[in-house]
């Protein structure tokens, strides 16, 4: 179809990376910090997939599905670990996680 | 025809931006799933049309609806909205803000003065993909398999209730 230059292609997906990184350092709530790291990993998946189109080889789609698999997982342990937290703490702020005990 | 290309990124972005931003989480999700969906739509004008049939089934269709889901159970109403409110203050971007700017220009830097070339003049159709998976990639796939076994195992056991006298 069409052709980009592949830097436009990497910036996007670095600015998608740099943004998603912001939205771990700056949100407390843990449901929003995991949303901003499946950003990252969205970004990261849009460099393979780039880098792949470059040289018009399949091996780009072939680590974009082995990271979603990753991101997958990662989302449905994160997902539960996230309810468990809920359940025990009754509240889903990261500071206040990190000082109670027990 | 390249400016769809840079359409559907400054979408990607500003659905992006919005989310990180955001307040309420189920607004948040739903400009995710815009990002998502653009996201997608780029890798269709790449030429990977398999990788954007991908993006949008699992990681908008399936990921974004275990989220949904999650936040719905939580249900985190009025006092989580303002509890947002009150922890995301304008400094607090700042930092971040400004390191993560920094890294962009430096990037960015690397990029224009690294290696050049044309991406999407050629379209990966699914056949290859499928091919190269049950030909060289077979061991990786077989790894994945265990990953999302461990990750279903994972989410099982965290996820089941347990009885009053087992605590």
């Amino acid at each position: 179809m069409v052709s980009i230059p592949i830097q436009h292609g990497l910036f996007l997906a670095i600015a998608l990376f740099l943004l998603g990184l912001i939205g771990v350092l700056v949100r407390r709530n843990l449901m929003f910090m995991l949303m901003s790291l499946e950003i990252m990993l969205n970004a990261a998946g849009l460099a393979f997939i780039v880098a792949g189109a470059r040289w018009g080889e399949a091996e780009g789609q072939i680590l974009f599905i082995f990271i979603l698999t990753l991101a997958a997982a990662e989302a449905a342990v994160g997902l539960a670990l996230i309810l468990l937290i809920y359940q025990r703490f009754g509240t889903l702020d990261a500071d206040r996680i990190s000082e109670m005990r027990g | 025809m390249e400016i769809t290309f840079y359409i559907a990124a400054i979408i990607a972005v500003v659905a992006t931006v919005i989310v990180i931003t955001q307040l309420n989480a189920v607004h948040a999700l739903l400009y995710l799933i815009i990002s998502l969906l653009a996201v997608a739509l780029i890798f269709f004008i790449l030429g990977a049309p398999f990788a954007a049939a991908l993006e949008v089934i699992i990681y908008a269709g399936a990921i974004m609806v275990l989220f949904v889901f999650v936040v719905m159970m939580l249900n985190l109403g009025k006092e989580t909205i303002a509890q947002e409110n009150q922890w995301l203050s304008s400094r607090l971007w700042i930092g971040p803000g400004i390191l993560s700017f920094i890294l962009l220009i430096e990037l960015t830097y690397l990029l224009i003065k690294g290696g050049s070339g044309l991406a999407g003049a050629v379209i990966v159709e699914p056949k290859r993909v499928g091919v190269a998976l049950f030909g060289p990639y077979l061991l990786a796939v077989e790894l994945a398999a265990m990953l999302l076994l461990a990750g279903l195992v994972g989410a099982y056991h965290l996820g089941r209730r347990v009885d009053k006298k087992e605590q």
